[in-house]
């Protein structure tokens, strides 16, 4: 049996890591709340964006050129990888990395694959692993705005636009629900637009819009700012997912805690009571020994 | 009409309105009721709102799309 004060000590410690878990907990999920505000007041925008880019390509006879649909073979490749720069949130970060990393060695086998991080834990992981890290964006987080996100994104875009690189993927987790991620790969670069229009809304019904000034203009003017808008819907989901997975696991932690500290009281009290049997038993013998 | 001017932060403008006054790229136009349907790019400048009770507010752009059908007008922007 381990000695009480051994005992004592350890259900100390085990309290106040389980009070810093909790309270942990309580932080991520004020953060989350505000996350996913965030990403809600978002949406409105991103889906009127795609509305208006789909009913033109729609009414356009030929694909417009843009300098952001060009199709060129891939032969340098850049993951935007999106993690986080705090621990502590399960097996967030590590998954990230992890797709990316399987992205580039099955997908581009051929092409040299760099990576742009943001995050700091991705960009440490990668690092290790061995991985070309051409740029990390760690404080994109610290306030995650659009006029930040806009001129990150637009760092990116002119690597595509100037021949640096032939395709730009996006790794990141998408915001389910709290305790689920889902993990994404898209295509950044070249520009997809006719990807998803569904049937839905190829049979709603057309318009006859006036465009002013005219199509190509507005098609060339909607493409940069859709993209602009996808990064950050990528940060924002990410974001969110993040307080979420670390809500998940500190609410874990403190599960493991209190069953921890369960198990210590019993045994400390286990511990006192074969104590104190022994202290009487040594105070009866000794009266009897007395008696005699 | 309906108009609705969203950023990609919060909704800056929800309302029923009697026109609007918005600063084109080919120039500076306004939209009153039933207007023809018409999508149109922005540019830098001021969109002047007159509500349905007659009260003016000013809105100053940086960019952004718009789109006009049946009476409801949405514009994009990208910051106030």
């Amino acid at each position: 049996m381990a000695n009480l004060k051994e005992i004592r000590t350890r259900i100390s410690s085990v309290t106040s890591t389980r009070q810093i878990t909790s309270a942990m907990k309580m932080v991520s999920a004020a953060k989350l709340r505000k996350a996913q505000n965030a990403i809600l007041q978002m949406r409105p925008y991103a889906e009127k964006l795609h509305e208006i880019l789909v009913q033109l390509t729609e009414s356009l006879d030929d694909s417009v050129d843009n300098v952001y649909g060009q199709q060129r073979e891939a032969k340098k490749v850049l993951i935007l990888t999106i993690a986080s720069n705090k621990g502590l949130c399960g097996a967030f970060n590590s998954n990230v990395v992890k797709k990316a990393i399987e992205v580039a060695n099955n997908k581009y086998s051929n092409s040299t694959v760099d990576f742009w991080t943001a995050g700091r834990r991705a960009g440490e992981l990668l690092k290790y692993k061995g991985f070309n890290v051409i740029n990390e964006t760690n404080k994109i987080f610290d306030n995650l705005n659009f006029a930040n996100v806009e001129s990150f994104a637009l760092k990116i875009m002119s690597l595509f636009v100037d021949g640096e690189y032939d395709r730009i993927d996006l790794v990141y987790n998408q915001f389910k629900n709290t305790a689920v991620q889902i993990l994404r790969h898209e295509q950044f670069l070249p520009v997809l637009v006719n990807n998803d229009v569904e049937e839905k809304e190829s049979s709603m019904q057309k318009k006859d819009y006036i465009f002013e000034p005219s199509k190509d203009f507005i098609v060339n003017v909607l493409i940069p700012k859709s993209l602009k808008t996808q990064i950050y819907k990528a940060l924002l989901d990410s974001n969110a997912s993040e307080h979420g997975a670390r809500m998940t696991a500190m609410h874990l932690a403190t599960d493991n805690a209190g069953e921890l500290l369960k198990e210590l009281k019993l045994n400390y009290n286990k511990a006192r009571q074969s104590a104190i049997t022994n202290e009487i038993l040594e105070i009866v013998s000794g009266a009897e020994a007395l008696k005699q | 009409m309906q108009l609705d001017i969203i950023t990609p932060v919060d909704k800056v403008f929800s309302g029923e309105i009697k026109l609007i006054q918005l600063p084109g790229t080919n120039g500076s136009f306004e939209l009153m009721d039933n207007h023809a349907p018409i999508i149109s790019t922005l540019t830098s400048g001021k969109i002047r709102v007159i509500a349905i009770d007659g009260h003016e507010e000013n809105f100053d752009i940086g960019g952004g799309v718009l789109e006009s059908a049946e009476n409801k007008v949405i514009v994009l922007i990208e910051s106030v």
